[in-house]
Parts: C-alpha cells; sequence; structure tokens
C-alpha cells in the first residue's frame, strides 16, 4: 500500500540533511546560497537576509540560475520545513547539488526565534504591467526599477533639453522629478520642447511639464521650482536629488552648478546645443573631472553663442536629452558605462557620433579641493565674472 | 604631412561653412598656423593676442586635451585628427 503524504514526508526528510534556523543564522552572509521555495505571495511577506526565491513548482528549470555551482552549499526553507525537504531531496538525488540541507521548521520557526525577516518591496499589478518591459531586462530587472522608483532627479531646465529628458524619465518611473524653470511656454519653443503643447502657451513650463508627467505616469512625484538658480538658492534646491540634469542655457548657470554640485558631491549629467551639433557628459564629483576640468573659463558673451540667438535644429536636443536621460538611468541602475571622463560629441549633419577623453585637472579651481573648503562667495564666479555679466546684459 | 582639422559649428562663419581643413603640421601650433593662414579670421577666435589658446576653447589630438599633452608643442602625427572645441551652453 502507498504511504501517506504525510508518511512519505517523514521518509523523505529522514533521507536528507535538516538544520536548525540557529545553524542557519550563522551561515546567513558566508557564501551559502540560502534558498526560498516559497510561492510569490508568501516571499511578498517576507524573507531570510540574503535569500533567493525559487518556487518549488520552478526548482529544477531555475536553480541552476541561481546556483549555478552543484558543489556550493545550499540552504533551503519553507513556511514550516515539509516543502523545503522535498526540494532538499529533489536538489540531492536528482540534480546531484552535494551540499543541499532544509531549514526545520521553516521561516515560521525562523521568526518564532526572533530572527531578522526582510520584507522586499513589491510592485503593483499596475507597475508590473507598466514596467513590464524593465523587468524583462537583466540590467534593469526588479532591483533596478525600485531604484528608479526611489530616485530623486533635478531637471534644470524644462526646454529643449529638458522635456524629452523629462518625458522618459518619468515613463521609466523616476519617482521624484524636480523641475526647474521661471520661462512660460512660448510659440517658438514648440518646435522642440515637446512636453508642452499649442494649449499651454503663456503658461509656466513647470506647471505645463507637470501635468503632461501626470498624465503619461501617476507614479512620479513632481516637484515644481518656478524660479532662476543662483548663489543664494543653488544649495537648497540641489540638496538631497542624487541627480542633477543640466539643460540650462547660459555660462554662469553652469559654472555656478557644477561649483554646487562639487561641493555636495552630486553627479551631474550634462548637455548642451547648437545648430546641429551636441555635447555630452557626466560629471561625477571626485570620481572624474569636472566641468571647470573641462572648461577652465566661459567664452566672452560676444563669442558664447546661445540658442536664442542662432538656431537649433528642433529634432537634436531631442537626441541629446535622451542620450542624457539613459545616463541618468545608468547611474540609478549601476548598467553599464557612464560617460564620466569622457566627451560625445553629435555631429546630426555627418550623422557622427565622437568622443574626447576629459582628465581631471590637478589644478583645478573647484574639485582639486577639499568640498568644504569652497566657499558660497566663490560658487559661480570666473575671472572677468562682471564684464562677462555687464556684456551679456 | 596632411591633417584632419574638425571645426565646430560656432568657428565655422569664420571658415567659409567648411566642417573639415586639411593642413600640413607637425605640431599643433604649427597646424593652427597654417588653419590661420587659410582664414584668418580664427585666429582671434582661438588665440589670444599673445598667442597662446584661448582658456574656452580646447584643442584635442587624436580624441585627447593638449592641455594634458604638450600643449601648443604636442605632435601631430601623419593622418591623425584635429579637433576644435569651444565651450557650447545651448539648452
Amino acid at each position: 500500500m502507498s504511504p501517506s503524504g504525510a508518511e512519505f514526508i517523514r521518509q523523505i526528510k529522514a533521507g536528507i540533511e535538516e538544520i536548525d534556523p540557529a545553524a542557519v543564522s550563522e551561515l546567513v552572509g558566508n557564501g551559502v546560497a540560502i534558498i526560498d521555495v516559497r510561492e510569490s505571495d508568501e516571499w511578498a511577506q517576507g524573507h531570510l537576509p540574503g535569500a533567493k526565491h525559487v518556487p518549488r513548482s520552478y526548482l529544477e528549470s531555475r536553480i541552476e540560475g541561481v546556483v549555478p555551482d552543484r558543489s556550493q552549499r545550499v540552504v533551503l526553507y519553507c513556511a514550516s520545513g515539509n516543502r523545503s525537504a522535498l526540494a532538499a531531496h529533489t536538489l540531492s538525488n536528482d540534480l546531484g547539488y552535494e551540499h543541499v540541507a532544509s531549514m526545520t521548521g521553516g521561516i515560521t520557526l525562523w521568526k518564532d526565534r526572533g530572527y531578522e525577516v526582510v520584507v522586499p518591496r513589491t510592485f503593483t499589478p499596475e507597475q508590473r504591467e507598466r514596467y513590464s518591459r524593465h523587468l524583462l531586462i537583466p540590467e534593469i530587472g526588479e532591483s533596478g526599477q525600485q531604484k528608479l522608483l526611489d530616485a530623486k532627479v533635478l531637471l534644470l531646465g524644462a526646454g529643449g533639453l529638458g522635456s524629452p529628458t523629462a518625458l522618459y524619465l518619468a515613463a521609466a518611473g523616476v519617482g521624484t522629478l524636480g523641475i526647474l524653470d521661471s520661462d512660460l511656454v512660448d510659440l517658438s519653443n514648440l518646435q522642440r520642447q515637446v512636453i508642452h503643447n499649442t494649449a499651454r502657451i503663456g503658461v509656466p513650463k513647470v506647471e505645463s511639464a507637470e501635468e503632461t508627467i501626470h498624465a503619461l505616469n501617476p507614479d512620479v512625484n513632481v516637484v515644481p521650482y518656478k524660479t532662476r538658480l543662483d548663489a543664494s538658492n543653488i544649495m537648497e534646491i540641489i540638496s538631497g536629488y542624487d541627480i542633477v540634469v543640466d539643460g540650462v542655457d547660459n555660462f554662469p548657470t553652469r559654472y555656478l552648478l557644477n561649483d554646487a554640485s562639487v561641493r555636495l558631491r552630486i553627479p551631474v549629467v550634462s548637455a548642451s546645443v547648437l545648430g546641429f551639433d551636441g555635447q555630452l557628459s557626466v560629471f561625477k564629483p571626485y570620481e572624474g573631472p569636472c566641468y571647470r576640468c573641462l572648461f577652465p573659463e566661459p567664452p566672452p558673451a560676444e563669442l558664447a553663442p546661445s540658442c536664442g540667438a542662432n538656431g537649433v535644429l528642433g529634432v537634436l536636443p531631442g537626441t541629446m536629452g535622451l542620450l542624457q536621460a539613459t545616463e541618468v538611468i545608468k547611474l540609478i541602475t549601476g548598467a553599464g558605462e557612464p560617460a564620466i571622463g569622457r566627451l560625445l560629441l553629435y555631429d546630426a549633419l555627418a550623422g557622427t557620433l565622437d568622443e574626447l577623453k576629459i582628465r581631471r585637472d590637478p589644478a583645478c579651481p573647484i574639485c582639486s579641493r577639499d568640498p568644504d573648503s569652497i566657499s558660497d562667495e566663490e560658487m559661480g564666479v570666473f575671472p572677468d565674472y562682471d564684464a562677462f555679466c555687464a556684456a551679456a546684459g | 604631412m596632411a591633417v584632419a582639422v574638425k571645426i565646430p559649428l560656432a568657428l565655422r562663419p569664420a571658415t567659409g561653412g567648411e566642417s573639415a581643413v586639411d593642413v600640413e603640421g607637425e605640431t599643433v601650433a604649427e597646424v593652427l598656423e597654417a588653419l590661420f593662414g587659410r582664414f584668418s579670421e580664427l585666429r582671434e577666435r582661438i588665440a589670444d593676442e599673445r598667442g597662446a589658446l584661448r582658456r574656452f576653447v580646447n584643442i584635442y589630438v587624436a580624441g585627447e586635451d593638449i592641455r594634458f599633452l604638450s600643449g601648443l608643442a604636442t605632435p601631430v602625427p601623419d593622418g591623425s585628427e584635429v579637433t576644435i572645441l569651444p565651450a557650447v551652453a545651448g539648452g
């Protein structure tokens, strides 16, 4: 006669190694693979620190992805120790894992003994659907998407560069987007500033951007700043952001931002556009060069063309803004190689993307120094500053 | 020896719109002199009264900033590319 289910489990347990929660607590973080074999809804309620989730129903197909080395020590657990015993039997007898144990009493006993339980952040069903194409690529995945939702990014300017950057970062689920711009939407903006529209002419750009973002993705918290950056407000505004995206249209603000971001050690994803040419780099304080290492001084105002005066292909800030958005996502998730110490030059007419090296200047007036030694008075200042500003009117 | 100099958009009015110019020269200084010989307006955009590079203009030989090489004396190998890069702030 066949054994009862309970008897069958007793027989299985007799043939595998069982290990007490006290012994497992000693193994956490010591190179032992701890595998939770419960269902997804149980995992979401909380799991052992450092555990990996392989539901028992997917054990045979997924375990090699998590524990490729069959000689590695593996500890399995479930709710009370039965499913993990059956899974341990499978790993040892059918799949050739050499050191497998099942934790007695499961996570229930673990919790009763007062050991730590980690509750994973979970996605709503709507978020799983919305970000499904991110969840499918391993470089982003659940942990990367969680980082995006937790990230705080400040966009300086809701103009040509800031519009596409804001749209795609919002779509990607960056949780907090600060947007700073003092201007109103103007008809001449709409050739490139795609976050605004014809009905919003005359509306503050930050309000228009916020409305578009909320319609696109309600997960995003928008923090509008309808103001101009200056030495008196920059430290307060940029503090607390993980990354600043520089799409400003003038040199004094770019130098001011550089100096403040070095002081606060906030990475800046910087781009600029003119005509058919775009430049992009990531300035990560003390890991790579800063903006002053690249350009110690701005050009004099009469030689400093701006888009307003010189025109720009409407698509170009789109291209450069999306390269900025890509660099932001790479910095947040840790995927790939950020453009630190590299200046990317996009020539839209030639259809080429060139790269120049940017080195940290050992004599840089800002980033060669201790950030705490940089004073409010020096921020954004360069030789001939007064003449520059007078000429710029 | 022929060297290709890439001219950024902001300076193209001074080259009659040309985006790349082939000149002869063995150092950056010689390459620039040859360039200024053909396009005299470029001189004041790139160099100051004493002939030094203006600080808002960077020059790269094969992707490296000459400030971190030998400045104007940096050798320019035959066939290499020289890039002139002014700061741009448009957003």
